[in-house]
């Protein structure tokens, strides 16, 4: 869907962005994580030209971008930027039908759209769409722009540390919201994040950059797997790695049968969940519930196997 | 028991301290200067009457204690509409005592004697008008309600005109021997006002828009507006006579256009080089306002470059583009009087004929419209500003605490 290739892009002498090639395939969520002055923002922000890169290519669907002028090609790809960036004279729903409104679309046609994402970010249409931006706490002002982004329903959507204003809570619940409705959707999205946690959390492809260099590209088992420099193994936290690698999967997926004593756990609990209450309640197998019915177990020796890093 | 940590209560006095001074001056003004001052001809010593001696006999004592009363009113802490009932009820009670001591001072048959406001009424005039801006400002009238309490003084204000209460009041005795040339010279000061401040926005606007772009244009002219702006107003509308005159000589159409060393064209020319430089900085200081990531927005949902200065920049910079339209409103209805210097026309001719023939009523004739117009105008912008602002100050964030969304 997004084909980097071998871009770099300078400042002067400098570097920002410097000979990255990368793929983010259809309705997949790609991360890219680094600290700050690392490029990733640069590199995002050459997927829709608000920088030009000073060489290599980059192609959506097998189109250069430079193929149209830059704002036909933006109008074409959300954008939900970090402070969410909306337009202080505008109310909600006129902020959210900027892009729409660009193209043309009749105002029935807004109309319904506006409304049907606000309910979909849990804003009551009536309460919200007349407020102004001044009107509305930081949670919901990164809905509205996510919203915003995706008004014009865009095969992609780029995303420069959306969440990154967020308190803790709300922030756990705004990701929530974004991988349901990335699957709702289908939407192929790359974000940008300073925050592993997070890139582990949406990521079904995981970038690491340092000093204007993709330093590993893969998914999120293999980059916990197989940190590719000591820079990413840092990033990840090295005491954290086997739970980190626990929070990847679902207890669904290494369910066995038979039953346990004691209490149930969900199945669409992590395995670092279900760990955690395996100590916790000193259980060596826990019975394991989906739809209000026992359908299995769960082990702590397989919980553990699956902690496991490579020999 | 009291202990040393209690902080001794401040003494709360039931007085307002702006509200007393005020009435302290009404009341000195009152008492101590003359309301009236009747003079036997236009230039002639002038005879000054306090107000039991201006009035006709009867009305001395009601208008001494409806003064009193209202003064007496602003001194305690009462609401914003009291204030305003008591500067009301000065300002008015005030217009019509003028207007009947000029009639019953003014000699029958007599067309040269002339009764005029002293300097009591002058004060008393002050006073109580700052008591009723300030109810207004403690009103917190929306600007809506601003502009409506403006439209009420001026009818009230053509309500005394028109009445003929005033008539023979001296500034109207000369209002009345010259009508026609005063209805002709506050159109032409309305007129120069106006149109240099339209002049300067439909060139200060691109200008300033062209200048953010481009650095080298901002580095060499904005230090030229600068040094325009310290140029004395007399000087530069006397700078203007000889270039004007040698363009009107020498270009062709020139003359027929109405382009003249005196006259209307530097008046014009003068007033829109003062007021370039506030349309330009205000314009720059603006856009420059308009949040970073407002701007990047615009430009990733797609916006052209001239979208997003139609949509986004010009409605986000137009609260601070209308505060240096308003210093220059406000400035020219003031610099427009110096017009009557250069033969430009506007009340400045009255104002210079006064000065030259001593006539302080003539000079008044010309400056009262002047400063009711400025005010009016600073009024009516004000309003406008903050009709324009898109987020009320001190409000914001205050509705968003309470409404958080579970």
């Amino acid at each position: 869907m997004i084909e980097i290739e071998n871009v770099s892009r300078l400042y002067g002498e400098v570097a920002a962005v410097s000979h990255v090639s990368l793929d983010v395939g259809q309705s997949e969520i790609a991360v890219i994580v680094g600290t700050s002055g690392s490029g990733k923002t640069t590199l995002l922000r050459m997927v829709n030209r608000l920088v030009e890169p000073s060489s290599g290519t980059i192609r959506i669907n097998g189109r250069d971008i430079r193929d149209q002028p830059a704002p036909a090609l933006r109008r074409g790809i959300g954008y939900a930027l970090q402070g969410h960036g909306l337009f202080p004279h505008r109310t909600v729903a006129e902020n959210i039908a900027t892009v729409p409104a660009l193209l043309g679309w009749p105002q029935t046609r807004i109309r319904a759209r506006v409304d049907e994402l606000l309910s979909l970010f849990h804003l009551d249409p009536a309460l919200f769409r007349d407020r102004m931006p001044y009107e509305l706490s930081g949670g919901q002002s990164q809905r509205v722009g996510v919203a915003r982004a995706l008004a014009a329903e865009p095969p992609v959507l780029l995303m420069d540390e959306p969440f990154g204003a967020l308190d803790p809570i709300i922030r756990e619940k705004a990701q929530d919201d974004l991988a349901a409705i990335q699957k709702r959707y289908g939407t192929t999205v790359m974000l940008v994040t300073h925050d592993m946690d997070e890139a582990l959390r949406l990521g079904t492809r995981i970038g690491v950059m340092d000093g204007g260099r993709l330093v590993q590209y893969d998914r999120p088992q293999a980059i916990i797997a197989e940190p590719a420099t000591d820079f990413v193994r840092s990033l990840l936290g090295a005491g954290e790695r086997a739970l980190r690698l626990l929070s990847l999967t679902t207890i669904e997926d290494i369910l066995e049968p038979g039953d346990a004593p004691g209490e149930p756990v969900a199945a669409a609990l992590s395995l670092r969940a279900a760990l955690s209450e395996s100590l916790w309640s000193r259980r060596a197998a826990l019975p394991v519930e989906k739809d209000g019915r026992i359908i299995g177990r769960i082990t702590r020796t397989a919980l553990e196997a699956r902690a496991a890093g490579p020999l | 028991m009291s202990t040393g940590l209690d902080a001794p209560r401040p003494m709360r006095l039931p007085i307002d301290t702006l509200g007393a001074t005020l009435a302290v001056l009404a009341l000195a003004a009152l008492s101590l200067q003359p309301l009236m001052l009747l003079r036997p001809n236009r230039i002639a010593a002038a005879q000054a009457l306090p107000f039991w001696n201006a009035l006709p006999s009867g009305l001395e004592l009601a208008f001494g204690s409806i003064m009193t009363l209202a003064a007496l009113l602003l001194v305690t802490r009462v609401g914003a509409k009291a204030r305003l009932a008591a500067g009301v009820a000065g300002l008015i009670a005030l217009g019509i005592a003028i207007g009947l001591s000029a009639a019953h001072l003014a000699p029958p048959g007599n067309a040269y004697a002339r009764v005029s406001p002293a300097a009591g009424a002058w004060v008393l005039l002050f006073a109580f008008a700052l008591a009723l801006a300030d109810a207004l400002v403690r009103m917190r009238l929306s600007p809506l309600g601003r502009i409506a309490a403006l439209i009420v003084a001026i009818l009230v204000l053509a309500g005394f005109f028109a009445s003929g209460l005033w008539r023979d009041l001296s500034v109207l005795r000369e209002y009345a021997s010259r009508s026609d040339a005063f209805s002709r010279e506050l159109r032409v000061h309305a007129a120069l006002s106006v149109f240099s401040l339209l002049a300067a926005v439909v060139i200060g606007l691109p200008l300033a828009i062209a200048m953010r772009r481009i650095a080298p244009l901002r580095r060499v002219l904005l230090p030229a507006l600068n040094v325009l702006q310290t140029v004395p107003s007399m000087a530069l509308f006397g700078l203007l006579i000889a270039p004007l005159a040698w363009v009107a000589a020498q270009v062709p159409g020139a003359s027929a256009l109405g382009i003249a060393g005196i006259g209307v064209a530097p008046a014009f020319l003068a007033l829109l080089a003062y007021s370039l430089l506030p349309i330009v900085a205000s314009t720059i200081t603006g856009f420059e306002a308009v949040p970073a990531e407002t701007r990047e927005a615009a430009d990733a949902m797609g916006m052209t470059a001239r979208q997003k200065l139609v949509q986004v920049e010009l409605p986000l910079a137009l609260p601070v583009i209308l505060t240096g339209v308003r210093i220059v409103l406000v400035q020219n209805i003031g610099l427009s009087v110096i017009a009557g210097l250069v033969g430009g026309g506007g009340l400045g001719v009255f104002v210079f004929q006064g000065i030259s023939q001593t006539a302080i009523d003539l000079v008044l004739l010309g400056a009262l419209p002047t400063v009711a117009m400025s005010f009016a105008a600073a009024v009516l912008l004000d309003a406008l500003i903050d009709l324009t602002r898109h987020q009320p100050r001190g409000k914001a964030r205050a509705s968003a605490l309470t409404s958080e969304a579970p």
